[in-house]
C-alpha cells in the first residue's frame, strides 16, 4: 500500500481499542521476570559457553604481539578468537569502526579477544591472561582544539552541513538587540540497563542470532557483511531487549564475537558485553561546541539566527547534527547554521535518543531564554511572538500541524506560570533558592517504509509477524491496538510477534519512526486481510463491518473463526510513502516546564517539578506514551545535571565507564512528572495519522532546567551538565 | 608496601604451566531455597548468587546489568531483606531462604506489586524490573519494620510510606527508561495510596 494522499476516514478513527490508555499486553511477562531477553534463551538451543570479550587498553595504534598460551591453557577454555584467527572480516555499513580491532587499533576497549569457556568464571579469569602488547600512536582526543582543523561534513539525511537564507551577517549587525555565546554539551552515554548481548549458534553454515538489537533489517544485513557471508544465511532473533536509546541500532561486537566464538569452539556461545567496557566499546552521543547568534528588534521579533555546531568522531564518522532544528524552530527572515566535524580517536560517536535536536535544543532553548531576558520579554511571550507556520527557509512549504503555541500557553497556564517574578534569583524557600523555566521541544517526524504478515486462525485469533522490535517502547501493545482495531476483536483475541528476520521487514525503533512506521504497515496488512476474509465470505465489500469478532454484511453475521474455518487466512503488505513529507514539514512539539530549587550554601540542585505538554499526531496508546515522554523528560534531567563522559585527554577514553562513575537519574533526583498530549491528529502522515514522542520528550528538557536554575540563582551556567561546583563560587554569600 | 615486604611475598620462582586436570577451580556444595524449592548445587566457588541463579537455577528473572552493584537489577530477598545478589557468591547463602522475581508471582498469578507496576506503567523495557519489584516490596516490610532512611526526619519515631522515603530508598535500583514517576505511583497504590 502507498500512502501518497493524506488519510481520510478510516477503521481506525473508530477508536475503539487505538487512543484508549492501555496496559502493556507483555506486562505480566515483564513484571514477572519470564519475557526473555537475549543471554537468558537457555530454551533455545543446548551446550551454550561462554564467551568473555578483551578489549583494547590504547586508544590508537597497533597491537604488537598477543601471548595467548596462558589463556589457552587455562581451565574450561575452549577457543581465543582474535583478529589474527578471525580470518577476514568486513566492516558493517553502519559500524565506523571494525568490530574486532587488531593488529590495528582505533580506539580504546575495541574489542580485541574474545575468550570461550565452560563456564562464565573460566571465560573471565582465562580472559585475565590474555597478553597483549600494543605499540601506542599519537591520537586526537580534545574537541575544544581541534576546531581549526575541523571539516565540513558531507550532508547527512539529505540535509547540507550548512544553510542560509536571507542576509545573516548584515541582519545580525545592523540588529539592534543581540546575543552571542557559546554552548558545550559533553559525551553522553546511552546506558541502557541490559547489556548489549547476544547467543550465537552455527547449523552449517546458516547463523543464528539472538540478540538484542533495534534493527533487524539493517543488523541482518551488516553481520552477513562482517563475516562475509550471504544474507540469507543469518537468522536474528530480537523479541525482547532491556534498553536501546540508539546504542542498539547497529550490530555491535557481542553479536561478531559470539559467532566467531560459536565457529572456533565448534558449539553454541553466548557474550555479553561487560559492564565497564560497554561505554569505551560501544557508541556514544559526542560532545558538542555551538556558537548560537541571534538578532532582534526591539520589540522582540528575531531578524537573524545563526546556529553554529562542532563535533567529532573516529575517521569516516559523522557529525552530531545539532543545528537541525534550529533551521525551522523559529521565523526570522535572515538564517545560517554549519556544522563542522573534527576527527577524534575517541570511540564511535552515533546516534543517542533524539540525535541533533537533543544537544541542539540544550543550547538553543538557553539562548532563547537570555534573548527573551534581554528583551524584557517572558520567555514564553517570546517564543510565542517568533513563531512561524511555514517552513522558514522555504515558506512555500507549511507545517503539516504546528501547535508549539498551543504547548507553551497550556503549560503556562497549568505550571501557574503568570506568578512568576521576571526578575532572577528572587524566591526563597527556606534555604532553598527556587526558579522555574522554559523551554520548547521540537522533533521532525519520519515515515520508514515497514511490512507486517497478518495470520486468521482457525480458532479466531489474529497473529501478526513483523520484524518491528519493542525496546521499551510499547511496539507490541499499539500493534495489538492496531489489528484489534482493525479487525473489530478484542485485544485478548491477537498476538503479536516482533523481532525476527523471518519476519516482514519493518521500520524498526530509531528515529520517534516506530509507532506510527510500525502500526501503518501493520494497518496495510490488516487491510489485505480484510479483503480476503470478505472475498472468503463472498461478503459485499462496500457495506461490510467488522466487530466483536465478527464480520457482519446485508443482515448476516458470521464469526472470524468461521471465516478460517478451512484454514488460516494469510496477508502480507507493506506500507510505504509518497511526496506529502516532502510537501508538509511533519514535526513534533512540546513544551517543558521546570521548577528547580538550589540550595543557597551549596549549590545542590533539585528538580521540584516537571511538565511537558505535548502535540504530537494521534496519540496511539497514552498510557505508553505518557511513560515514553517521562522517560525522556528523566533523560534529559540527566543530560542538565550530572550526565558527563569525562575525557581523559592523554591517553583516550572516558574515564567514567561504569554506571557507578557515569552517573544517570535515580529516584531521588526525579518528582512526580506530569504530562499533556494536545488532542491532535495528522492526516499527512500514514492512516494511523499518528507521530512519534518517544524522542520529543527529551527535547528541550535540560534547558527548562538550566533556565529553572538561573531562574532560582541569576547565575547562567552554558557549559552543561549544570552541577554544583559551576554555581558554587558565584551564589551569594550565606549570612 | 615496601621494598622488603615486596621479596618476602613472591618468594616463588616456579610457574607452573597451568595442567587442566590438576588446575580444576575448587567447587562447593551449596544448599539453599529459591522460592518454595531446595536446590543443593555443586558450584565454582567463584560463581555469584546471580549467575547461580540466572545459569544454574535457570531463573533469568533476576537481571544482570552491570555485576558490579551498581545498577539494582539483580535484586533479590534473602531471609527477608533485599540484597543485589551479583555481589554475593552463592557459597555464602547455605540455608538461606531466597525470593526471586519468579517467586513472587507469574503471569496469572502476580503479586499486588507486579499487578501494580502493570497498572500504573512502572517499566518500559522491562529489565530493572524484576529488580525494581523486589526492592519495592522489601521497601515496603522494612518501613513497616520500622528501618529508618537517609530522610527519615525523626528517627526514634516510625517511619512512614512518603514519596520522598520511597525515592530515596528505591535509588539504588536505576531505571535508565525513566519509570521512577510511576513506580513510585505503583508502590504508594500497593501501600494503600497514602503518600
Amino acid at each position: 500500500m502507498k500512502f501518497d494522499t493524506p488519510a481520510t476516514d478510516n477503521p481506525i478513527d473508530q477508536l475503539k481499542i487505538i487512543g484508549k490508555p492501555t496496559d502493556r499486553v507483555d506486562g505480566p511477562l515483564k513484571t514477572s521476570g519470564t519475557a526473555p531477553y537475549a543471554y537468558e534463551r537457555h530454551d533455545v538451543v543446548p551446550n551454550q559457553a561462554y564467551g568473555y570479550v578483551v578489549g583494547s587498553a590504547i586508544a590508537k595504534g597497533q597491537i604488537a604481539s598477543m601471548d595467548l598460551k596462558e589463556a589457552k591453557a587455562a581451565p574450561g577454555v575452549l577457543a581465543v578468537v582474535t583478529a589474527a584467527s578471525a580470518g577476514m572480516l568486513g566492516k558493517g555499513d553502519f559500524n565506523t569502526a571494525k568490530l574486532l580491532g587488531g593488529p590495528e587499533i582505533q580506539h580504546y576497549h575495541q574489542a580485541v579477544a574474545l575468550v570461550v569457556a565452560e563456564s562464565f568464571e573460566q571465560a573471565r579469569s582465562a580472559a585475565a591472561l590474555v597478553r597483549v602488547q600494543y605499540t601506542r600512536s599519537k591520537g586526537n582526543f580534545d574537541l575544544a582544539k581541534s576546531l581549526d582543523g575541523a571539516i565540513k561534513p558531507p550532508a547527512s539525511f539529505g540535509a547540507e552541513a550548512d544553510s542560509r537564507f536571507g542576509d545573516f551577517d548584515a541582519a545580525f549587525a545592523s540588529a539592534p538587540v543581540k546575543l552571542d555565546a557559546r554552548y558545550t554539551t559533553p559525551d553522553h552515554s546511552h546506558a541502557m540497563m541490559e547489556p548489549h548481548a547476544s547467543i550465537a549458534s552455527w547449523d552449517g553454515d546458516k547463523l543464528t542470532l539472538w540478540t538484542s538489537n533495534q534493527m533487524i533489517a539493517w543488523s541482518v544485513g551488516d553481520v552477513a557483511k562482517t563475516l562475509g557471508i550471504p544474507k540469507e544465511k543469518v537468522r536474528l532473533v530480537s523479541p525482547y531487549i532491556g534498553g536501546g536509546f540508539g546504542g542498539k541500532l547497529f550490530v555491535r561486537s557481542d553479536a561478531i564475537l559470539a559467532a566467531l566464538g560459536a565457529k572456533a569452539a565448534g558449539r553454541p556461545v553466548k557474550v555479553a558485553l561487560q559492564r565497564p567496557l560497554i561505554i569505551n566499546n560501544t557508541t556514544h552521543r559526542p560532545a558538542t561546541i555551538q556558537r548560537i547568534r541571534l538578532g532582534a528588534t526591539t520589540d522582540g521579533k528575531l531578524t537573524a539566527i545563526g546556529h553554529e555546531s562542532w563535533s567529532g568522531d573516529l575517521k569516516g564518522g559523522g557529525p552530531e547534527t545539532a543545528v537541525g532544528q534550529t533551521r525551522l524552530l523559529y521565523a526570522a527572515p535572515n538564517r545560517m547554521t554549519a556544522m563542522r566535524l573534527a576527527v577524534l580517536d575517541l570511540p564511535e560517536g552515533n546516534a543517542m535518543r533524539a540525535p541533533g535536536e537533543a544537544p541542539g535544543l540544550m543550547a538553543l532553548e538557553i539562548a532563547i531564554d537570555e534573548m527573551a531576558e534581554k528583551l524584557g520579554i517572558d520567555p514564553v511571550a517570546f517564543r510565542i511572538l517568533n513563531d512561524t507556520q511555514v517552513d522558514p527557509e522555504k515558506p512555500e512549504r507549511p507545517f503539516s500541524q504546528r501547535r508549539l503555541n498551543e504547548c507553551l500557553t497550556m503549560g503556562a497556564e497549568k505550571f501557574g506560570w503568570k506568578d512568576r517574578s521576571p526578575k532572577p534569583g528572587l524566591t526563597r524557600d527556606g534555604r532553598w533558592l527556587v526558579g522555574t523555566g522554559v523551554a520548547a521541544a521540537f522533533r521532525n517526524n519520519i515515515n520508514e517504509k515497514s511490512a507486517a504478515r497478518v495470520r486468521l486462525d482457525r480458532n479466531g485469533m489474529v497473529i501478526v509477524e513483523t520484524d518491528m522490535t519493542d525496546i521499551g517502547t510499547g511496539s507490541y501493545t499499539i500493534i495489538a491496538q492496531t489489528a484489534a482495531e482493525m479487525l473489530g476483536v478484542p485485544l485478548t483475541q491477537v498476538e503479536v510477534r516482533l523481532g525476527d528476520s523471518l519476519f516482514p521487514v519493518s521500520a524498526g525503533s530509531g528515529g520517534q519512526w516506530g509507532a506510527n512506521s510500525s502500526t501503518a504497515g501493520v494497518y496495510a496488512a490488516c487491510m489485505k486481510l480484510r479483503t480476503a476474509i470478505i472475498d472468503k465470505l463472498r461478503f459485499d465489500p462496500a457495506d461490510a463491518v467488522f466487530d466483536k469478532g465478527k464480520v457482519r454484511s446485508r443482515g448476516k453475521s458470521i464469526a472470524l473463526a468461521k471465516a478460517a474455518a478451512s484454514g488460516e487466512i494469510v496477508a502480507e503488505d507493506l506500507m510505504e510513502y509518497g511526496d506529502l513529507g516532502q510537501k508538509f514539514q511533519q514535526s513534533t512539539f512540546g513544551a517543558h516546564f521546570v521548577e528547580a530549587a538550589v540550595d543557597a550554601a551549596t549549590g545542590e540542585i533539585r528538580i521540584r517539578r516537571m511538565l511537558a505538554v505535548c502535540a504530537a499526531g494521534r496519540i496511539l496508546n497514552p498510557k505508553a506514551a505518557r511513560s515514553q515522554v517521562i522517560g525522556a523528560m528523566t533523560m534529559g534531567a540527566g543530560a542538565a545535571l550530572m550526565e558527563e563522559l569525562a575525557v581523559d585527554k592523554r591517553f583516550g577514553f572516558f574515564v567514567n565507564h561504569d554506571l557507578a562513575g557515569y552517573e544517570v537519574p535515580v529516584h531521588a533526583d526525579i518528582p512526580s512528572q506530569e504530562v499533556i498530549f494536545l488532542d491532535e491528529v495528522d492526516p499527512t502522515t500514514s492512516p494511523m495519522k499518528a507521530k512519534g514522542v518517544g524522542e520529543l520528550g527529551i527535547c528541550g528538557v535540560a534547558a527548562a532546567v538550566a533556565n529553572a536554575v538561573y531562574h532560582a540563582t541569576g547565575i547562567r551556567v552554558r557549559n552543561y551538565p549544570v552541577t554544583l561546583d559551576k554555581l558554587i563560587d558565584k551564589l551569594p554569600d550565606v549570612a | 608496601m615496601s621494598v622488603a615486604a615486596v621479596s618476602v611475598a613472591s618468594p616463588s620462582t616456579v610457574v607452573a604451566v597451568p595442567n587442566k586436570a590438576a588446575a580444576r577451580p575448587p567447587t562447593a556444595r551449596v544448599a539453599f531455597n529459591v522460592n518454595g524449592t531446595a536446590h543443593d548445587l555443586e558450584l565454582d566457588t567463584r560463581t555469584t548468587l546471580l549467575d547461580a541463579l540466572r545459569e544454574h537455577l535457570r531463573l533469568t528473572g533476576t537481571k544482570k546489568g552491570c555485576d558490579h552493584g551498581q545498577c539494582g537489577a539483580c535484586t533479590v530477598i534473602v531471609d527477608g531483606r533485599r540484597i543485589n545478589s551479583c555481589l554475593s557468591l552463592a557459597v555464602m547463602h547455605d540455608g538461606d531462604m531466597i525470593t526471586t522475581i519468579e517467586g513472587l508471582g507469574l503471569p496469572g498469578n502476580l503479586h499486588p506489586m507486579q499487578q501494580a507496576f502493570v497498572v500504573h506503567d512502572g517499566y518500559q523495557c522491562g529489565y530493572c524490573t524484576p529488580g525494581q519489584i523486589c526492592s519495592a516490596v522489601a521497601v515496603l516490610d522494612e518501613i513497616k519494620a520500622g528501618i529508618p532512611s537517609h530522610v527519615t526526619a525523626d528517627l526514634t519515631g516510625a517511619p512512614t510510606v512518603t514519596r520522598p522515603e520511597l525515592r530515596e530508598r528505591m535509588s539504588g535500583n536505576i531505571c535508565r527508561c525513566g519509570a521512577y514517576s510511576n513506580i513510585v505511583d505503583a508502590i504508594v497504590d500497593v501501600a494503600g495510596g497514602k503518600a
